[in-house]
């Protein structure tokens, strides 16, 4: 079979339109380069009415929205999902690492929960600090000047609150809080735990022309069609589009590797299209990886040639090394004071209005690193689920549970939102030993061979779990609450989700300044290879206790400045 | 200025994004009253999940006298008020039949049910369930509708795990459609403009706003004004 061979040659080709590559293609473009962006999944417009989810009633769905084929629910915007037919990928010794991809323009950016923290100055020197883990090549200082221009450009509501460790932005006004919130204001704030408003990445206010505002709908999860909420596609690279950049956007192309040439520096991509199911290369003089930090660390090692017989990249033997994602534990409660609720509109933005950062003293702790608490609940759209069990609640009143007919309207009524749910979200320590690496023995349907992981969760993680429901307990406690579910046990690892289960995997390809120990530079430049770059959370060398995706952003903008540089000055 | 006329000068001061205020619902723009309209087919699907629900809308699973059944079973699980329909009125045994078809692993348990419901019938009344008298086919449900709370759901008899299955498929069904949205009085999904709880809910769950809290949140009235921030951040607009 012939490999079909494009003439035209990029300035630059970025694999992947995610958070990291939709921000490389922006920058990048804006700057006037030829940039082709090569997506293995649809092109994807929230504002398409064929692929609009949002505003729609349950029972527009004949499922009513139940989560068996869409695993965030059937009108989740996720083209994809923990299990992807035809792409599998599998697990080492006994471990499990459950892995959540989409395939789509914008990527994982498209159904993301908008959280939207920046790093602080000790999440970039953790090991300075605690001894556990390495420190990031950078500081807070190398980056605080993109978390500002990605908040302006992006938008982000939030508050200025001089927490140590959880810098402030500039941010838009956040919204109110809750019922429920208030509850839990009123629960945490009785044991000291502080609470302040989300930080999150919807418009609350006008930033600029292109995007609406929000209109409160709850949903963004199901993608804004006004833009109102941040996307990769929507914010950034239609933006990039309609600025007048040279965008050539691919979808539906698989990439297989990077091609390289005789002296081992990169020559473009080959990839496979899923609608001729053949093989095509593109050539530019610079490839930036984005393909998500466990798909990146794929590429890589599938670009094996006489020059980098291990990998492009991996001389270090150090890439899909390091991986690791947030810890995560929750549970739910029931609330009396909470029950007989008069309804009205609360579905505010798609997300909690409050959270909890990290406040605890660690070194007074029997696990090195913090967590921050999510909270759900209030009077939400029903979808499948919703009164299952509807009168589970009357055995906290010794009342009979059961039953049919009429009362059970009442009992319906009784409990709607009066349960309220809470999320541990942690940083674990990144370890050699956890790692992904090519599994031999089995191929997707594209001929391309899979990840296979391997990943154990240490003491610390576990205690930090314990330390998670204690919090909530106590919480619920304050407010003459019950928990729902029994104390996870021991042997359960205190309810510690699966390593991948909060979808912040990140550290594959880190960064460091000695080649020996890591795969990129500051500048996420492989040491190896001066023309490829990794603008993922591959180059993460720790997660921190706030989600990941504000850092990519950044990032991702700062590598690309490194690269308009680079390119001006003729280095590369 | 009335809430109403806040609400519209709230809209037109994002005139700029083209939320252009159109003559059906003055409190909204034209972009929201646009992607509020009912979905053009489907909602957002891929061709491929398309295809499924066609596949899974064309095959029929419950025969006749199954359908019939249900249509008793679901309107004494919940019947109609004085207000709202029964949860059959509201659709809820056609919504199983395509529920049953789209997760496979409930067919044996609602069919063998119903089967367990007409031999039961049979053996008492001498007649099948959905033939039998209201107060008749009462007194088999009593039997089955009350799981003994001590044990956790697998334990309970096959007949008790059968109902609570029937009870959560019909609640949920009947809660999801356009009656049971109206019964339930979900006032979401739709464009509007969040400014907190409304103050007789504070005060009737015993709490409040704490003023430093409220001061930092968004002024609705500005919310068309585009941001502009001083060099620490301070938000100026
Ligand atoms: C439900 C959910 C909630 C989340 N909530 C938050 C949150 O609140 N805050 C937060 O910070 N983070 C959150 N995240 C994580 C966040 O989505 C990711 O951190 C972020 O999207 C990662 O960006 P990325 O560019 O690295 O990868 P992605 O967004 O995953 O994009 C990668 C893209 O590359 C494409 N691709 C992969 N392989 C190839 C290939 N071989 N060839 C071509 N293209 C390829 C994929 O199709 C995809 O479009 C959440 C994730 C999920 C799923
Ligand atoms: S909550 Fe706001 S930002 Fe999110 S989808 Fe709805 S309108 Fe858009």
């Amino acid at each position: 079979m012939q490999i079909q061979e494009s003439s035209k040659m990029y300035d630059v080709i970025i694999v992947g339109s995610g958070a990291g590559g939709g921000m490389a293609t922006k920058v990048l473009a804006d700057a006037g380069l030829k940039v082709a962006v090569v997506e293995a999944g649809p092109h994807f417009d929230p504002a398409d009415p064929k692929q609009r989810t949002q505003l729609k009633w349950p029972y527009e769905s004949p499922r009513r929205g139940a989560s068996n084929r869409r695993p965030f629910g059937d009108f989740d915007s996720a083209y994809g999902g923990w299990e992807i037919e035809g792409e599998p990928y599998t697990q080492k010794d006994g471990t499990q690492f459950d892995w959540f991809r989409s395939r789509m323009l914008g990527g994982r950016t498209n159904h993301w929960g908008r959280i939207s923290l920046r790093f602080g100055e000790r999440d970039f020197k953790h090991k300075s600090y605690d001894g556990h883990g390495d420190d990031w090549p950078i500081g807070y200082e190398d980056v605080k000047p993109y978390y500002d221009k990605v908040d302006k450009l992006i938008g982000v509501f939030g508050t200025k609150e001089n927490i140590e460790n959880e810098p402030d932005g500039f941010f838009l006004p956040p919204p109110k809080p809750r019922l429920h919130e208030l509850f839990y204001i009123k629960g945490a704030r009785k044991s000291n735990i502080p609470v302040i408003p989300s930080r999150m990445s919807m418009l609350t206010k006008k930033i600029n022309d292109d995007r609406g505002i929000c209109f409160y709908c709850g949903q963004c999860s199901r993608a804004c069609a006004v833009y109102a909420d941040f996307s990769a596609g929507t914010c950034l690279i239609f933006p990039a589009q309609k600025n007048g950049g040279q965008v050539d956007l691919f979808v539906n192309a698989m990439v297989r590797e990077v091609t390289t040439n005789d002296e081992g520096k990169a020559t473009g991509v080959s990839y496979i299209s899923k609608d001729d199911r053949k093989e095509y290369k593109l050539k530019g003089r610079i490839v930036v990886l984005a393909a998500s930090a466990c798909s990146s660390a794929r590429i890589l090692l599938n670009s094996k040639s006489a020059q980098h017989p291990n990998g492009l990249g991996n001389s270090s033997d150090m890439v899909g090394r390091y991986l690791h994602d947030s810890t995560g534990a929750s549970r739910s409660a029931f609330i009396p004071d909470l029950m007989n609720r008069d309804t009205y509109n609360e579905d505010g933005v798609g997300g909690m209005h409050v959270y909890t950062p990290w406040w605890g003293d660690n070194k007074k702790l029997n696990f090195p690193r913090g967590y921050h608490i999510e909270v759900w609940g209030g009077l939400g759209m029903p979808s499948y689920g919703f009164g299952f069990n509807p009168n589970d609640l009357n055995r906290f009143f010794n009342q009979k549970v059961g039953g049919y007919g009429n009362s059970l309207r009442a009992d319906i009524k009784k409990y709607y939102g009066s349960t309220i749910g809470m999320a541990g979200r942690g940083e674990s320590i990144a370890m050699k030993d956890n790692y992904c690496e090519i599994d031999p023995t089995t191929v997707d349907e594209f001929g391309i061979p899979v990840l296979r992981f391997n990943y154990k969760w240490s003491e610390y993680e576990v205690n930090q779990a314990k330390h998670m429901n204690d919090t909530f307990e106590e919480i619920v406690h304050n407010i003459g609450g019950t928990m729902l579910q029994d104390a996870p046990s021991k042997e359960s690892n205190y309810g510690l989700e699966n390593p991948g289960r909060i979808i912040h995997e990140v550290g594959t390809t880190r960064m460091g300044s000695d080649p020996k120990t890591s795969v990129v530079n500051e500048f996420q430049q492989l040491h190896d290879v001066d023309n490829v770059f990794i603008v993922d959370a591959g180059p993460f060398v720790s997660q921190a206790d706030k989600n990941p995706t504000w850092t990519i952003l950044a990032l991702s903008w700062r590598a690309s400045d490194y690269i308009i540089e680079q390119l001006k000055q003729q280095n590369i | 200025m009335d809430r109403r006329d806040s609400l519209k000068s709230m809209f037109l001061g994002s005139l700029g994004t083209g939320l252009l205020l159109t003559g059906c619902d003055p409190n909204l723009g034209e972009k929201e009253v646009e992607i509020a309209k009912a979905a053009e087919d489907y909602f957002g699907r891929t061709p491929e999940e398309l295809e499924l629900i066609e596949k899974l809308q064309s095959e029929q699973f419950f025969r006749e006298h199954e359908m019939d059944t249900l249509n008793v079973l679901c309107a004494l699980i919940l019947p109609a008020n004085e207000e709202y329909g029964s949860a059959t009125d509201a659709g809820v045994p056609e919504f199983l039949e395509f529920i049953v078809k789209d997760m496979p692993y409930l067919q044996t348990p609602i069919r063998g049910g119903l089967m367990w419901l007409d031999h039961t019938s049979n053996l008492e009344y001498d007649t099948e369930f959905k033939s039998t008298s209201e107060e008749n086919q009462k007194a088999i449900l009593d039997t089955i509708a009350f799981p003994d709370p001590e044990k956790p759901g697998w334990e309970q008899p096959v007949q008790l795990q059968f109902f609570s299955l029937m009870r959560n498929l019909t609640m949920t069904g009947y809660y999801t459609s356009e009656m049971g949205i109206k019964d339930l009085d979900y006032k979401g999904n739709q464009p509007n403009i969040w400014d907190g709880v409304p103050e007789e809910v504070l005060q009737k769950h015993g709490v409040s706003y704490d003023p430093e809290w409220i001061a930092k949140c968004v002024d609705q009235s500005q919310r068309g004004v585009t941001a502009e921030w001083d060099d620490d951040g301070n938000l100026l607009t």
